[in-house]
């Protein structure tokens, strides 16, 4: 199974090096630190608003990923600088990831 | 190392034009042999074309137009910042003695393909610069209590500079309050805020202190260049209110020309949107952080051409490959005394700051008579 396999799926998995268990962020098939492969991490992963701003009804937010990487994702309540939060929905259209947050 | 320097120039006007990106190339290159009488085809040794077009073999196709036969030609893309990767590539060929004569030139088409990058999926689906731009204005207003009409005066400034520079895009000088009403891009951009993609060309020609000499009369030396790459990622940035690609490149570019950014007359800083001015000259170290608007409008109500006086991208427009060439092209005009109603006076040592993805990557050129 692939990250993108299983993003397209609705499913967000993280990988994480076997060797060295640091998060690997874009999803690679090797650590960007130790080299060493990485294997994807099912969980509950939790989220921290870093920076957001709007467009139409939508914020687009900075969202920091188990205090380890950042991704662009849609919030549509008000978001809190720091609020934590959950990605509620994730997948790919037209090529193109996509993240949800609540 | 082989001291390095600039000898000729040519350039476009930026317009809308739907162009082939062949003919846009050899215009602004053709000038260059055609105003200056002393360079001769056969002294060029390198061609380099920066543009994020996606023509194959665009250096070749360019030489052989120009009817020269170089020893090294090929494309450079590096997104926004081609064009001083560019130069700073040229520069390389001649300090060290691969090349005495380089030519580089650069263009874009209006519908460029570097606008978006791809790869970067951690945007999501929020690819468009105007996400990454509407970020760091909300972060920078957030971190320094500025207000969207402070930002406003970057692009009322940069618009009525512009009126000066018969190459610009922009033919229209605006208030803050044009701005602040231009269309509402998101909650933190306007269109107005906005520099505009477009069709447009710039070539320079660099050459070694020997050959230099023999043919300009105004050289004008390359004495600090400084780059530093973040990341290609935007999220990686590791702060959204400042450039931390431009503090370092301008550290290592100010230390290998032996300058202070106190000595410094004339600068062209990357504004692809309203907020990347001052977060630029923070980062260059000429306002402290928080304060680089009110630096802006100082210099806008005392009439000052220091800061981006041929418009900046906001008024020259951004055809991506050629903008960092015409930003050194300006600092070159700027020191050899020739910027006519743009004219800083005095200016004897300029800097150019270019950079690609919302500063995940930036260059820095010093730039004395």
């Amino acid at each position: 199974m692939s990250f993108e396999e299983e993003l397209s799926k609705g499913s967000f998995l993280i990988p994480e090096c076997t060797v060295c268990k640091k998060l690997v962020w874009p999803p690679t098939e090797f650590c960007d630190d130790c080299m060493g492969k990485t294997r994807l991490k099912e969980g509950n992963f939790q989220g921290k608003i870093i920076e957001f701003s709007k467009q139409n009804d939508d914020y687009f937010c900075i969202v920091e990923m188990e205090s380890s990487f950042r991704i662009i994702a849609k919030m549509t309540n008000e978001p809190q600088i720091d609020q934590y939060v959950k990605i509620s929905k994730c997948g790919i259209n037209e090529g193109n990831y996509f993240f949800e947050v609540s | 190392m082989i001291k390095v320097g600039i000898a000729a120039y040519g350039i476009t006007p930026f317009t809308t034009d739907d162009k082939k990106i062949e003919s846009i190339l050899f215009e602004s290159a053709k000038s260059i042999f055609e105003n200056n009488s002393k360079i001769e085809k056969n002294q060029i040794d390198a061609v380099l074309v920066s543009t994020n077009n996606n023509s194959k073999y665009l250096a070749p196709i360019l030489s052989e137009t120009l009817g020269i036969q170089p020893k090294t030609a090929h494309s450079i893309e590096n997104l926004c910042n081609s064009g001083t990767n560019s130069i700073v590539s040229a520069y390389s060929y001649i300090a060290s003695g691969l090349a005495d004569v380089v030519l580089v030139s650069g263009a874009e088409r209006y519908d460029s393909p570097g606008q978006i990058l791809d790869w970067d999926n951690s945007r999501g689906e929020f690819k468009h610069p105007i996400f990454w731009a509407s970020i760091f204005t909300s972060s920078y207003k957030r971190k320094f209590s500025t207000t969207d009409e402070q930002l406003a005066m970057v692009s009322v400034k940069n618009h009525s500079q512009a009126q000066n520079n018969p190459n610009a895009l922009s033919k229209k000088t605006y208030t803050i309050q044009d701005v602040m009403e231009s269309k509402k891009i998101t909650e933190d951009i306007r269109l107005l805020d906005c520099s505009r993609s477009c069709t447009g060309s710039a070539s320079i020609v660099l050459a070694s202190e020997k050959v230099l000499k023999k043919i300009t009369d105004q050289p004008i030396w390359i004495s600090g260049v400084g780059q530093k790459t973040i990341s290609a990622g935007f999220t990686k940035n590791q702060s959204f209110h400042s450039m931390e690609s431009t503090k370092y490149a301008t550290k290592t570019a100010l230390q290998m020309a032996q300058k202070k950014i106190e000595d410094v007359d004339v600068v062209e800083v990357h504004d692809a949107f309203s907020v990347c001015e001052p977060m630029a000259l923070e980062a260059i170290g000429m306002a402290k952080p928080g304060e680089g608007t009110n630096l802006v409008k100082n210099f806008y109500e005392t009439k000052n051409l220091k800061i981006n006086p041929r418009g900046g991208l906001i008024g020259c427009g951004h055809p991506l490959g050629a903008t960092g060439i015409a930003q050194t092209i300006e600092i070159t005009q700027q020191l050899q005394n020739n910027a006519q109603k743009r004219q800083v006076e005095n200016a004897s040592v300029g800097l150019v700051h270019n950079m690609s993805a919302a500063a995940t990557s930036s260059t820095i050129l010093v730039l004395e008579k």
